[in-house]
């Protein structure tokens, strides 16, 4: 009997020849992140504990992405306590101002294929788009983790996905992992690890994937990874012979079997207030918009960028609707102004903000009101998320962000 | 067996992270500052109401979404004495434990029980409701262990020598 992938990259991390689901093991934690919301509590619990050090402090990331710029004077308190902790206990790897933690993650090189990471934020599940099983904890076991570098966890069982074929030209990665969470629900991958297979995956960039296992945890997923490749080795800078290993099995066992023929995803969209709430953009298409967001860890990398502006290129924004693009990175920022999509958003009439996490997580940079609607790229379209309980958020690819902010209703995109 | 009765308050599934405590109120100081805002996008009026020994009787995926843990430890600072769903989302789960909040699992309870009515909880067993008993499940041995040490930092204190 052959091994999925996650229980290979835990095999290979804890020196076992054989593993199954349910096992409970303890891991040796390659790298881990902690951003600003939650580093004031991470300090705590740690020096509650009793730890006088990190274990090792190389492998620790902080970086500072929700709060950034301050919105409020509150806010500050969280980059001094954030501070004091690096200068306390020797942290190298910090990042004040470069962006969202799951774009950095990846991007800089922390997470690596075949890699363990943990981080203090749901969307950590981001780094399978580069074969790393990441998962999101919370600040008391970060904490622990700081202190010891091992982490407890039960052995997932595996759902495989597999879709084969070329996918239409207006659909994007986003629209087939929304199509994922509406078949698999809510809650439908549970305590479970996905794992993609078939042509479709093979084609997509390394973009494309990180935005599928960013969205995983939306369905319950504990991971999303994807077996590396050479376009993998090449983005993550490391030998492919290396990483190889990082695969799941012929006659690996699955606790279920989903498989899409390609040519038959079309745009699609999470309608208010579920993840889970998806329809075709045809059935709600005509929908009127307050306003466009594209940008986040979900969307906000350079080829998302590169769609939008495709375009809004030549267009204008509907003149009621404001239309918000944040890239995900300075990296991403300094990518997507040298390509020229930003002076193509700025002359569309868009606005362009900083890198960070302020808009999706309901903190800043374009907050909404009641009976205001919004379709946007990032994860969640929760009450409350973007604003008042009474905001109606569609979540959407960047490709329909983009086609609907030049109406100003909902919108097919046409690619 | 450890045993114990309250008063219910009935919530949906999918209750996600953002109606437990929204983001806007996650940089305020303190749990305790936070604790007001609780189930606030959904029922402003619920953390006024709770009183301690309550329990909240949700669906399926209770606390779907972020990883914040303020989330299980507001529910914890309203005093509950335990949540009541048919099923929880994973990081939740272990930060509920973690902070010593109670789970319970069961997915019959929701269609017989009313907000107000009382139900009494044997730990392991059953939870009683109206006379009828409906059988729950212990958590496994690992997790029983952090949540006896009195949660993670406890469990953590021990290893360091810092409480016996």
């Amino acid at each position: 009997m052959g091994n999925t992938l996650i229980e290979k990259i835990i095999m290979k991390n804890i020196g076992a020849k054989s593993l199954t689901p349910g096992e409970m093991v303890t891991v040796n934690v390659d790298r881990v992140m902690i951003h600003d919301i939650f580093i004031p509590f991470v300090a705590e619990k740690f020096k509650e504990m009793g730890f006088t050090k990190i274990w090792d402090p190389d492998k620790v990331v902080l970086i500072y992405d929700h709060l950034v710029p301050t919105s409020a004077v509150e806010d500050v308190r969280h980059f001094k306590i954030g501070d004091q902790f690096v200068k306390d206990y020797g942290l190298t790897h910090v990042h004040r101002s470069d962006g969202i933690c799951h774009q950095l993650m990846p991007e800089m090189g922390y997470a690596k294929p075949g890699n363990i990471v943990f981080g203090t934020d749901s969307h950590t599940t981001t780094y399978g788009g580069v074969g790393c099983f990441s998962s999101g904890i919370g600040y008391t076991e970060m904490a622990s983790i700081l202190g010891t570098g091992e982490m407890w966890i039960r052995v997932p069982e595996t759902i495989k996905i597999i879709v084969n074929g070329e996918l239409p030209s207006n659909v994007t990665s986003k629209d087939v992992i929304l199509r994922l969470i509406g078949d698999l629900r809510a809650d439908g991958a549970t305590y479970k690890c996905l794992e993609f297979h078939g042509s479709t995956f093979e084609n997509m960039s390394v973009s494309s994937r990180l935005t599928m296992s960013n969205m995983s945890i939306e369905a319950g997923a504990k991971a999303a990874i994807f077996a590396p490749d050479e376009k993998t080795a090449e983005f993550s800078k490391v030998d492919l012979s290396d990483v190889d290993w990082v695969y799941g099995d012929e006659d690996a066992q699955y606790c279920r079997v989903m498989e899409y023929q390609a040519e038959e995803f079309v745009p699609v969209t999470a309608c208010p207030s579920q993840v889970d709430k998806i329809k075709d953009v045809a059935e709600v298409a005509g929908t009127k918009l307050d306003q466009v967001f594209i940008g986040s860890c979900t969307n906000g990398r350079l080829e998302d960028l590169a769609v939008a502006a495709k375009i809004l290129k030549g267009k204008k924004v509907a003149d009621y609707v404001k239309l918000i693009v944040t890239p995900a990175s300075r990296q991403v920022y300094l990518d997507a102004s040298r390509a020229g999509y930003l002076s193509t958003f700025i002359k569309a009439g868009a606005i362009v903000t900083q890198p960070g996490c302020g808009l999706c997580c309901g903190r800043a940079c374009g907050i909404l009101s009641d009976d205001e609607v919004v379709l946007a790229t990032n994860n969640r379209n929760f009450l409350g998320r973007m604003g008042t309980n009474k905001v109606q958020i569609y979540l959407g690819s960047p490709a329909t962000a983009a086609a609907s902010a030049v109406t100003g209703v909902i919108t097919v995109p046409e690619i | 067996m450890e045993k114990f009765t309250g008063k219910v308050w009935i919530l949906g599934d999918d209750i996600d992270t953002d109606i437990i405590i929204p983001t806007e109120y996650l940089a305020l100081p303190t749990v305790e500052d936070m604790k007001p805002y609780g189930f606030s996008p959904l029922r402003p009026e619920l953390a006024g109401q709770i009183e301690e020994g309550d329990i909240i009787v949700a669906g399926k995926n209770f606390g779907c979404g972020s990883s914040r843990e303020q989330a299980p430890e507001i529910i914890k600072a309203l005093k509950v004495s335990c949540v009541i769903a048919k099923s929880y989302a994973r990081i939740f789960f272990r930060n509920s434990i973690n902070n010593g909040l109670l789970l319970i699992e069961n997915d019959q309870i929701q269609d017989v029980v009313k907000e107000g009515d009382m139900l009494t909880v044997t730990l392991g067993e059953s939870i009683e409701h109206e006379g009828n008993h409906y059988p729950i499940h212990s958590l496994p041995d690992n997790l029983m262990d952090i949540i006896n040490a009195g949660g993670l930092v406890k469990a953590m204190q021990k290893r360091n020598g810092i409480i016996e």
